[in-house]
């Protein structure tokens, strides 16, 4: 090849060499693709050259645990600087890396459990944050500026051709093998076992470059499984208030529910009380959402049509397997997520978001950031925001844009449902409404360009909490919108600082809307309203398919 | 259908006695709360944590008492403890049809420390001179708080105790044992564990509970009923102490080894002991009936 | 431990009825006592707290409560354990709600 070809194959020509490499490391040790799990920091120093993007599948739920182990091993002498790309950091070995000089950069999109670790690091140093982002903004950026050269996943199985089952948990591995192998990287895949032959093909093996067995089945948390024994009577009261005053109201047919305790609510109270007041049917009837376990009896009593799924959810698989008109599932049976696709279904396809938050300021933005602790954004932000890029029409995305523009002089335009569910006081009293978010000092403190906001004010269209419901569309000012909001706040400081008049004028107007206004029976808002009241009460209504985790069962 | 472990100890009351016909003894407007907490700067409650009283159970007149698993965890202490003697021994004057404790405690409410053990083993005794005084004396047991510690002896002193699966009887609580004896003898985070050593079930194969109904205040009050009717004479004497030592020692011989509650449903006879925990109320009967301890031998 | 105590007047509606006791003293929850009292038409609340310092919140809570319900010749007695206003207005609401006959109307 002469030198003016060699130019453009740089990155080509850096891969065979890096296979070259490998070969001849790990010898005996290397059939075909296969790697044996002993030689798996071989493979690495091997593969791996200083300052490399490597992806590590730090997925929401499944990790690439051996994987990520195994490089806090390799010899910092040989490779080192590494930038490293994380949908989640959850693992300890994710930020071992940082401290052991291994690698020194890191963009990522979530952080759970290691956010404290994470703020820590990030101030001594040893770890230099390139920013934060959603999941689909990351996985976007595998295919600008940020493509991984060595990306190290996690699947159920491959064959010795390299191709790889993903199964029910495939979530981030379409994103990231195909950003990183047709930009000449290498894919790297731990999976649980090597077979003849696979139930399908999630992942070519012309994408993969090398697979280990690894001693122990690939690390699965259980995220999404809310126990219902543990939702409260202001809780299911909150549930009432969004199935009557938002989703009957707007006709939402095509949500997305971010988790926690309060949405579950909403989703064990779908065969009960949404029931009653006739909108089976009518609401509720496709979804991009994890298997939550608090949605079997929903689909049991045939509210739901429709799943797509961003990850799966340990329990929950012979109940999909069971259900294949509802979930996206194979040829073979079981599930298969997608996080990217999911994302941009929950993102274009979905008429309202409903997530709960810890902080509202007084324009509605809202933030999950806390002091001391980096936890990043996950995908909320994709579903929390209005679709600007969205043309087709829905009567609740009509609705909601109509009631925003309705007497200004703007072209007409839907708008996306983007609710904040959030009860006025959280643990230990602490007030979820504040005049200015942690964000701010969190942003000081580590450095950022901006505040860590997960939603912004103006995509948020309703807040809901015990006290009500404020609905932004109809505000007309930033006075009338701080007056909503501050309508809802109850006895926090911010909602003792209300205009009183002003506030009652907001509700003659229908801007805020009481349960009583409603027409709510607070009386009725009683765990006995809940299609099932614990773990066994779902597992009774999957008529014995879901198989709960241990940590979730007294059986 | 209500859920009896999810009702607070009032709301159980009137769904378990003959409902409006509850006369309580000292109740919440009379104040008598705990000195002890009080002392301590702790809350209290104006009934102690227990409510006693007088009331009918299919038209008789009996006297009962509910437990607040939901204050310090049911525990007793000293004005609980007294609410509950006072409450048997007026049971004894009035010679009632029978007496129903609805049991959920901790045991002893060790902020109280003496007063608390101390009334603990006067409602112990109380129990006993009510059955002496030829009364049957029922305990339900099917709080989410289990019943432990020195009430889990005293319920063991009622005619017959009925248990839902989620209820829970032992003496040493799951933490304690670990505690004391460590993880490997007893690993308390394991809730599958813990139900499979003192829930309703183990407790029923054992025959450490005679009735297991499902998690229902009707079904509970059904059983009493059935419970009460089914006693023909209440006293504890000498052949019963005998016979129920012959029984432990048995138990204590035949599962001799054995670790796992499993492996002792196994020996009882139950081909495929995982099932057990998933099957409701009337499968898990019709399976008990022919295998539950006692039952080759013709125990009750 | 703080004690907290609120009178108002000006009410017209009266229970009638035994005292009434809703609630449990547990993490988050309180237990109300209603029971009617010879007051000159007032009513009069007590409120043992485990939750220190929020004498503010409590007096809002508390005068929203008459408002709604404008209870004479009524005294409250409360345990409270960190519950949150929600939380005590919610029991606050069943406390009178079990006094009322079935038929009768609901707050103002």
């Amino acid at each position: 090849m002469s030198q003016a070809e060699g130019r453009w194959t740089t990155q080509q020509s850096n891969r065979s060499a890096r296979l070259a490499r490998v070969q001849a490391a790990l010898g005996g040790a290397l059939d075909g693709k296969v790697v044996q799990a002993s030689h798996i920091v071989e493979l690495l120093n091997a593969v791996l050259e200083p300052g490399d993007r490597v992806c590590l599948e730090g997925n929401n739920q499944k990790q690439a645990d051996f994987l990520g182990k195994a490089l806090t091993r390799v010899d910092t002498g040989r490779v080192h600087g590494l930038h490293m790309l994380l949908s989640v950091l959850s693992l300890p070995e994710h930020l071992d890396v940082f401290e052991k000089g291994i690698a020194s950069k890191l963009d990522f999109s979530f952080s759970g459990p290691q956010a404290g670790r994470l703020a820590k690091l990030a101030q001594s140093g040893k770890l230099n944050i390139g920013a934060i982002h959603t999941y689909l903004e990351l996985f976007a950026r595998y295919f600008i500026d940020l493509t991984p050269r060595v990306s190290l996943v996690a699947a159920e199985m491959a064959d010795r051709d390299g191709n790889l089952y993903t199964g029910p948990n495939t979530e981030d591995t379409p994103a990231i093998a195909e950003a990183t192998a047709f930009k000449s990287g290498i894919v790297i895949a731990q999976v649980n076992q090597v077979v003849d032959k696979l139930p399908r093909i999630d992942i070519p093996g012309d994408w993969v470059g090398y697979v280990v067995q690894s001693p122990t089945p690939y690390y699965i948390e259980p995220l999404f499984t809310r126990d219902p024994a543990q939702i409260s009577e202001i809780q299911v009261l909150m549930a009432m208030m969004a199935i009557k005053g938002i989703y009957a109201e707007y006709e939402i047919e095509r949500l997305n529910h971010g988790i926690g305790f309060d949405t579950a609510a909403i989703e064990l109270l779908l065969p009960t009380y949404a029931a009653e007041l006739g909108l089976k049917g009518k609401i509720a009837r496709h979804w991009a959402l994890n298997p939550h376990p608090a949605l079997i009896p929903a689909i049991e009593a045939g509210f739901v049509e429709s799943v797509h799924s961003f990850g799966s959810e340990l329990g929950m698989e012979n109940y999909i397997r069971a259900r294949p008109d509802v979930f996206f599932v194979g040829p073979d049976g079981s599930m298969r997520s997608n996080r990217a696709f999911c994302q941009a279904a929950g993102h274009y396809a979905c008429d309202m978001f409903i997530g709960s938050t810890l902080q509202i300021d007084l324009q509605g933005n809202s933030s999950t950031a806390t002091l001391g602790r980096i936890a990043g954004f996950g995908g909320a932000p994709n579903m929390g925001a209005d679709a600007r890029g969205r043309r087709h029409p829905s009567k609740a995305w009509l609705k909601a844009g109509q009631q925003a523009r309705e007497g200004r002089n703007m072209i007409p335009r839907g708008q996306k449902l983007v609710v904040q569910m959030v009860e006025t006081f959280r643990e230990h009293m602490a007030p979820a409404f504040v005049e200015k978010l942690d964000a701010w000092q969190l942003a000081e403190q580590a450095n950022m360009a901006i505040p860590p906001v997960m939603i912004y004010g103006d995509d948020v269209t309703h807040i809901l909490t015990e006290e009500g419901i404020a609905n932004l569309l109809l505000c007309r000012s930033d006075e009338e919108r701080e007056q909503a909001i501050r309508g809802v706040a109850g006895y926090t400081p911010v909602g003792m600082g209300r205009d009183k008049r002003m506030v009652e004028n907001l509700r003659d107007r229908g801007i805020i809307r009481r349960p009583e206004d409603l027409g709510i029976d607070k009386r009725r808002a009683t765990r006995d309203l809940l299609a099932a009241k614990n773990m066994k009460g779902l597992v009774r209504a999957s008529g014995g398919l879901y198989e709960p985790p241990k940590r979730f069962r007294n059986w | 259908m209500s859920s009896y472990l999810e009702l607070t100890a009032r709301q159980r009351i009137p769904a378990v006695f003959d409902p409006g016909s509850f006369e309580e003894f000292l109740p919440p407007s009379a104040r008598v709360a705990s000195p002890h907490l009080a002392q301590l700067d702790s809350p209290v409650s104006f009934d102690d944590g227990v409510v006693v009283g007088r009331a009918r159970l299919g038209g008789h007149t009996v006297f009962g008492a509910a437990q607040e698993g939901g204050f310090m965890g049911g525990a007793v202490g000293e004005v609980h403890g007294a609410k509950l003697v006072g409450m048997l021994r007026r049971a004894i004057d009035e010679r009632a049809h029978a007496v129903l404790l609805l049991l959920e405690s901790g045991g002893v409410r060790l902020h109280e420390a003496n007063a608390g053990l101390i009334a603990v083993s006067e409602v112990m005794r109380a129990m006993l001179d009510v059955r002496a005084a030829g009364i049957p004396v029922i305990a339900v047991v099917g709080g989410a708080n289990g019943c432990f510690g020195g009430m889990g002896i005293a319920a063991r002193c009622a005619n017959t105790v009925i248990m839902s699966e989620e209820g829970r009887l032992a003496m040493s609580g799951p933490e304690v044992i670990e505690t004391a004896s460590g993880v490997e003898e007893f690993d308390s985070r394991d809730r599958a564990l813990v139900w499979r050593t003192t829930g309703g079930k183990h407790r029923y194969l054992l025959g450490d509970c005679q009735m297991l109904v499902a998690d229902e205040a009707q079904a509970f009050r059904d059983a009493a009923l059935a419970a009460i009717a089914a006693i023909r004479d209440p006293r504890l004497t000498l052949d019963e102490l005998l016979a129920e030592q012959a029984m432990l020692t048995r138990r204590l011989d035949s599962t001799a080894g054995l670790q796992e509650p499993m492996d002792i449903w196994k020996g009882l006879g139950i081909d495929d002991p995982a099932r057990v925990p998933m099957l409701d109320a009337d499968a898990f009967l019709q399976l008990a009936a022919q295998h539950r301890a006692g039952v080759a031998t013709g125990e009750r | 431990m703080e004690t907290l105590n609120y009178r108002f007047d000006g009410g017209d509606r009266s229970l009638a009825g035994m005292p009434q006791l809703v609630g449990v003293v547990g993490s988050g929850n309180l237990e109300v006592l209603v029971e009617p009292a010879p007051l000159k038409g007032a009513c009069e609340i007590e409120v043992r707290t485990a939750a220190v310092g929020f004498g503010a919140t409590w007096q809002a809570v508390m005068a929203d409560f008459h408002a709604r319900w404008r209870l004479a010749d009524a005294r409250i007695s409360i345990n409270d354990m960190g519950a949150t206003p929600a939380v005590v207005s919610l029991r606050l609401d069943q406390a009178v709600e079990s006094l009322l006959p079935p038929a009768s109307g609901g707050p103002a």
